[in-house]
């Protein structure tokens, strides 16, 4: 199971490098939409300003990076699929590709936000790792909401009017222990509480993705 | 079906509130004043709300056991109901929002509608909201049903937890946010009168088997609806 789990991963990865245009699309949106919104600031914009345009970036870039993960899939090859994995292996798999991805999307368009709009963060490396987190857990939502919107036969739209209501209140505690990183001061241990319900809900979407994902898998 | 009693009981219950609700006496508190009455219409709406949409989660559970096209006729009704209570949990909110948290007339309304309660509950409607149009873009009704029930269920289990929990953290104008005096945000002991618990518990009771009986037309209308593909 591990073994096939790998070779799936694998098998996005070296799609990923074949089809480059997808992946260089994905940081051409990025770039574009961070540059749109330097050019339209006049200054650079203040702590809330940043904090909220980064996480709404960070939703359009998973909608846009993971959309493909599921749409990409034509018939044919979701039927080779079907003879060789089984519908755990396959979204585990994909949760995990997604992971990695945006995650590394998440620090690219971290990296151009602190060129662009400045760097207003307190402490660096915890924002650093605020944004991990938080790219992981909108990754892992959206994965499984690609899947559903595959099915029905629509595009991305479908797929932001599913996942927008139900990435909310993650992206509000996001949010919210971002400001931590920005010098707000909590009270003791709250910190720790807002990290662990943002696991805890992303393991909820791990386990409720592996168990409603066999439904998903055949017509 | 046939067994009426809980729709003599809903009626009897509802009539009960309504005279009792606008005619008992209430405790007076400064800027709630008699609008404490609302309680008996604004929390119960939000009661029934959740309890129609944790119906429609579990039928979609139960859809996903059987492939029996019944249950999602039940579920999609049983959410149907649920945004209906939802919109009129907003409408009663607002009346009583305009005459207690609004205290400035200069005052923008979108500074009070920044609250956790308020969001959790869009968030709630939306997520309805779009599962009816996922509902909507399919023409295969096995797949329609199946789909929109894993929507429904992966929706439910992600949104309700995070309603309960996000009050309890953020500040907020209801009752039971931190550092209020109150503690539990919907049912405390020490929070209501005992004389307005007598109406409250009966009104939401009401209220919940008014909202079942609508949903259960509705359920009867479609499965009439649909009588040549579901087989008995």
């Amino acid at each position: 199971m591990k073994s096939r789990i790998i070779e799936l991963v694998k098998k996005d990865i070296l799609i990923e490098f074949r089809q480059k245009h997808t992946l260089y699309g994905v940081l051409l949106y990025i770039a574009s939409t961070i540059f749109v919104i330097y050019l339209s600031l006049s200054e650079n914009p203040d702590v809330n300003v940043w904090n909220s345009l980064f996480w709404v970036i960070q939703l359009f870039v998973c909608v846009n990076a993971v959309a493909k993960s599921f749409l990409q899939e034509n018939r044919g090859r979701m039927l080779y699929f079907y003879t060789i994995a089984s519908p755990v292996e396959f979204i585990t798999a994909k949760l995990l590709f997604n992971m990695v991805l945006m995650i590394l999307m998440s620090l690219i368009s971290l990296m151009l936000f602190f060129l662009f709009l400045g760097n207003p963060t307190f402490n660096f490396l915890f924002f650093i790792g605020i944004s991990m987190i938080g790219g992981a857990g909108i990754s892992l939502v959206f994965t499984l909401m690609s899947a559903i919107a595959a099915k029905a036969q629509q595009n991305a739209a479908l797929m932001a009017i599913l996942g927008f209501p139900v990435i909310l209140p993650q992206l509000m505690l996001l949010m919210r222990l971002s400001r931590a990183a920005f010098g707000e001061v909590f009270r003791g241990g709250a910190i720790i509480q807002l990290i662990g319900l943002i696991t805890l809900l992303d393991f909820l979407v791990i386990v409720l993705a592996i168990v409603l994902f066999p439904y998903l898998w055949k017509d | 079906m046939n067994k009426n009693w809980w729709k003599i009981l809903s009626v009897l219950l509802l009539v009960y509130t309504i005279i009792a609700g606008f005619l008992l006496d209430v405790p007076r508190l400064p800027i709630l004043n008699e609008t404490i009455r609302n309680l008996y219409f604004h929390v119960c709406m939000w009661f029934g709300m959740m309890i129609l949409f944790t119906v429609s989660f579990v039928y979609s559970i139960k859809y996903l056991k059987s492939f029996d096209y019944r249950k999602d006729i039940i579920a999609s009704s049983f959410a149907n109901v649920g945004i209906l209570f939802g919109i009129l949990g907003y409408l009663t909110g607002i009346l009583w929002v305009n005459v207690t948290w609004i205290t400035d007339q200069s005052q923008s309304l979108g500074s009070v509608l920044k609250e956790p309660k308020l969001i959790g509950a869009a968030i709630a409607l939306l997520i309805y909201g779009a599962y009816f149009v996922l509902r909507g873009s399919f023409t295969d009704i096995d797949k329609r049903a199946r789909i929109s029930a894993v929507y429904n269920i992966f929706a439910f289990a992600m949104l309700f937890p995070s309603i309960w929990i996000i009050p309890r953290i953020v500040g907020s104008l209801h009752p039971g946010a931190p550092g209020s005096d109150t503690g539990n945000p919907a049912l405390d002991r020490k929070d209501l009168d005992g004389a307005m618990r007598a109406v409250f518990y009966p009104a939401v009771i009401g209220w919940t088997l008014l909202g079942v009986w609508i949903a259960g037309l509705k359920i009867r209308i479609e499965i009439l609806k649909n009588k040549n593909i579901i087989n008995e």
